[in-house]
């Protein structure tokens, strides 16, 4: 008996200190990391949806009300606005930079010399900050000094159109501001999965004299198929993030014209204070990405074994 | 032969064309920041190019910029580290020290996982932390939040950079006489040093223009980034539009620097997630 338990913590000892211990030791931060900061904090949230949450005088004070949340949400006038503005937004923008990023796809895998500058060029909306982005485009749709409204004045426009401004432009203002913001993305996928076509393919196609146009429609699309397929769905998931560029362009407005579900949150959390509800359409939200993730995970694994 | 040549020309202009509508922007504010405010309201393309904004928002009484440039950095700089060591110790660990598929596509799905989730869905838990903490408006808060934001990028390219080191390298180590630990401190980390610097960068340009985090789990420039400075400029009243452009010039800065430096790392990185075609 005794044997036996020093036998035990010999092998624990081996497996922290032993000569095989770098196994442990090495993924062990990332595991604590990703226990304290991405698994409590869910569990967290879980708790914060069935409770009122006030700071008062400094001081958290928390009451359990169990699911009166619902009720919050069933009185929630925005939630269905910002839901079906983030549900436009998301259509609109997959859709868009699916053909603008696979079109310009095809171009610059068509070039040889300026390939490098032109990618070197394409990747920059990645990198700048969202925020930045924002104010760049803020001061192009100014109704008063912005470029546009500058141009379209000398060339005579009576009232230009207010972009930003106006309930019925503001949701094609920000989504023009996404395009320009996430083609790239796109782009740089379908580049990918353009340059995996053997090029036997292509040259094969060419001595049967197919042309360019033929050559998309035939050769190039039907193999990109299913990397064209995750690539939406991939931009999909990362649409729903929404949030930097709307705050500075338009803060969801005017009045609820481009509120979208991450902005409702934060105002929810921010404006009103209310950090129970705000937690509740967070774990709303993880829910419902989580179905989309799942999903995705599933699609590529398909594609994947599909292309060997 | 004339046939094949005219689409190129046709196809280099219509990519010119995508060239300048991306750089355009970034002119334009480089052009705003450097006019008075008299020559932003007029919309003249002929002015006289100043500096006095970049003045105004560094060392002016209504601007804090300076601060804000401290923070950003120390943030930055920080979670580039942080991911960095934690990020290639638990790559290289369940890239090759023989744990079983289950343990290490566990934690790729959840990596992943993270990686895709609205972060507005951990906003709520990470400010009640901060406040309980008390490191709400420091750099710490903003710091905890974009290690964990970043951690699923530096874990899966440091992954990929492992994968391309051939096994016989670390074997060879090991029969030499090496643990397993100095086997990767001397033998395999200067082999993917370039790969690493790539993924800090890039972190480090992630963390630079992130906001959401920065602007929730801070309230004052003890503890506010960049980002959060130039919207700041936005909600204000009367817009100070020179200072504005000015600042958002600044933003750019690291990722302008990047872009010169661009190599297929970093087009990698970006892509993190995608399924390889």
């Amino acid at each position: 008996m005794a044997r036996f338990s020093l036998n035990n913590s010999g092998d624990l000892r081996t497996a922290l200190f032993g000569p095989g211990s770098f196994k442990y030791w090495s993924v062990a931060p990332l595991l604590v990391v990703l226990v304290i900061f991405t698994v409590l904090p869910i569990a967290q949230l879980l708790q914060m949806s069935v409770s009122e949450l006030e700071f008062i005088e400094g001081e958290l004070v928390s009451e359990f009300i169990g699911l009166r949340q619902l009720d919050n949400l069933a009185k929630d006038p925005i939630v269905g606005i910002a839901i079906k503005n983030t549900l436009v937004f998301v259509v609109a923008v997959v859709l868009i930079e699916t053909f603008t990023g696979f079109a310009l796809a095809v171009a610059i895998s068509r070039t040889t010399t300026l390939s490098i500058v032109y990618r070197s060029v394409v990747i920059i909306p990645l990198l700048i900050p969202p925020v930045a982005i924002g104010t760049m485009w803020s001061l192009i749709y100014d109704y008063n000094y912005g470029l546009i409204t500058t141009i379209l004045i000398e060339l005579g426009v009576q009232n230009p159109p207010l972009w930003t401004a106006d309930p019925d432009l503001a949701l094609i203002s920000v989504i023009i501001v996404d395009v320009w913001h996430w083609t790239s993305f796109m782009f740089l996928i379908m580049l990918a999965g353009i340059e995996s076509i053997p090029p036997s393919l292509l040259e094969a196609a060419r001595v049967d004299g197919a042309n360019e146009l033929r050559m998309i429609r035939h050769v190039i699309l039907p193999m990109m198929a299913p990397t064209i397929l995750v690539a939406m769905l991939l931009r999909t998931i990362l649409a729903f993030k929404v949030f930097d560029q709307i705050f500075v362009l338009t803060s969801g407005g005017p009045g609820t014209a481009t509120q979208v579900i991450s902005m409702h949150i934060y105002k929810v959390f921010s404006e009103q204070f209310r950090l129970g509800y705000a937690a509740f359409l967070s774990l709303m939200v993880a829910a419902f990405m989580t179905i989309f993730v799942v999903f995705y995970f599933w699609a590529s694994r398909v594609v994947r074994r599909r292309l060997g | 032969m004339r046939e094949k040549t005219v689409p190129k020309v046709i196809l280099n202009v219509a990519l010119l064309i995508v060239v300048f509508i991306i750089l355009f922007p970034v002119f334009y504010i480089v052009q705003t920041s450097l006019k008075s405010t008299a020559d932003i309201y007029s919309g003249t393309f002929f002015f006289e190019a100043k500096t006095r904004n970049y003045e105004e928002i560094f060392t002016g009484s209504r601007s804090n910029f300076a601060e804000l440039t401290r923070n950003s950095l120390i943030v930055s700089a920080s979670v580039a580290v942080i991911c960095g060591v934690i990020g290639s110790l638990a790559a290289y660990s369940i890239s090759r020290l023989n744990w079983s598929r289950w343990v290490t596509g566990g934690i790729l799905v959840w990596l992943l996982f993270i990686n895709m989730m609205p972060p507005i869905v951990f906003v709520t838990p990470y400010y009640l932390w901060a406040r309980a903490t008390n490191i709400y408006d420091t750099p710490a808060a903003v710091i905890m939040a974009h290690m964990v934001l970043n951690m699923p990028l530096a874990v899966i390219m440091m992954m990929n950079f492992f994968a391309e080191v051939p096994k016989e390298l670390e074997e060879a180590a090991v029969i030499d006489g090496c643990t397993q630990w100095q086997a990767f401190r001397m033998v395999i980390i200067p082999i993917v040093r370039p790969g690493l610097a790539a993924m800090a960068v890039l972190v480090f340009v992630f963390s630079w223009k992130e906001f959401l985090f920065a602007l929730s789990l801070t309230t004052t420039s003890a503890g506010r980034t960049i980002p959060v400075g130039i919207a700041n400029f936005v909600q204000e009243f009367n817009i100070r539009y020179g200072e504005m452009a000015a600042g958002s010039f600044v933003a750019m800065i690291p990722a302008l620097i990047l872009v010169l430096l661009a190599q297929r790392h970093i087009i990698k990185g970006l892509t993190v997630g995608a399924v390889k075609g």
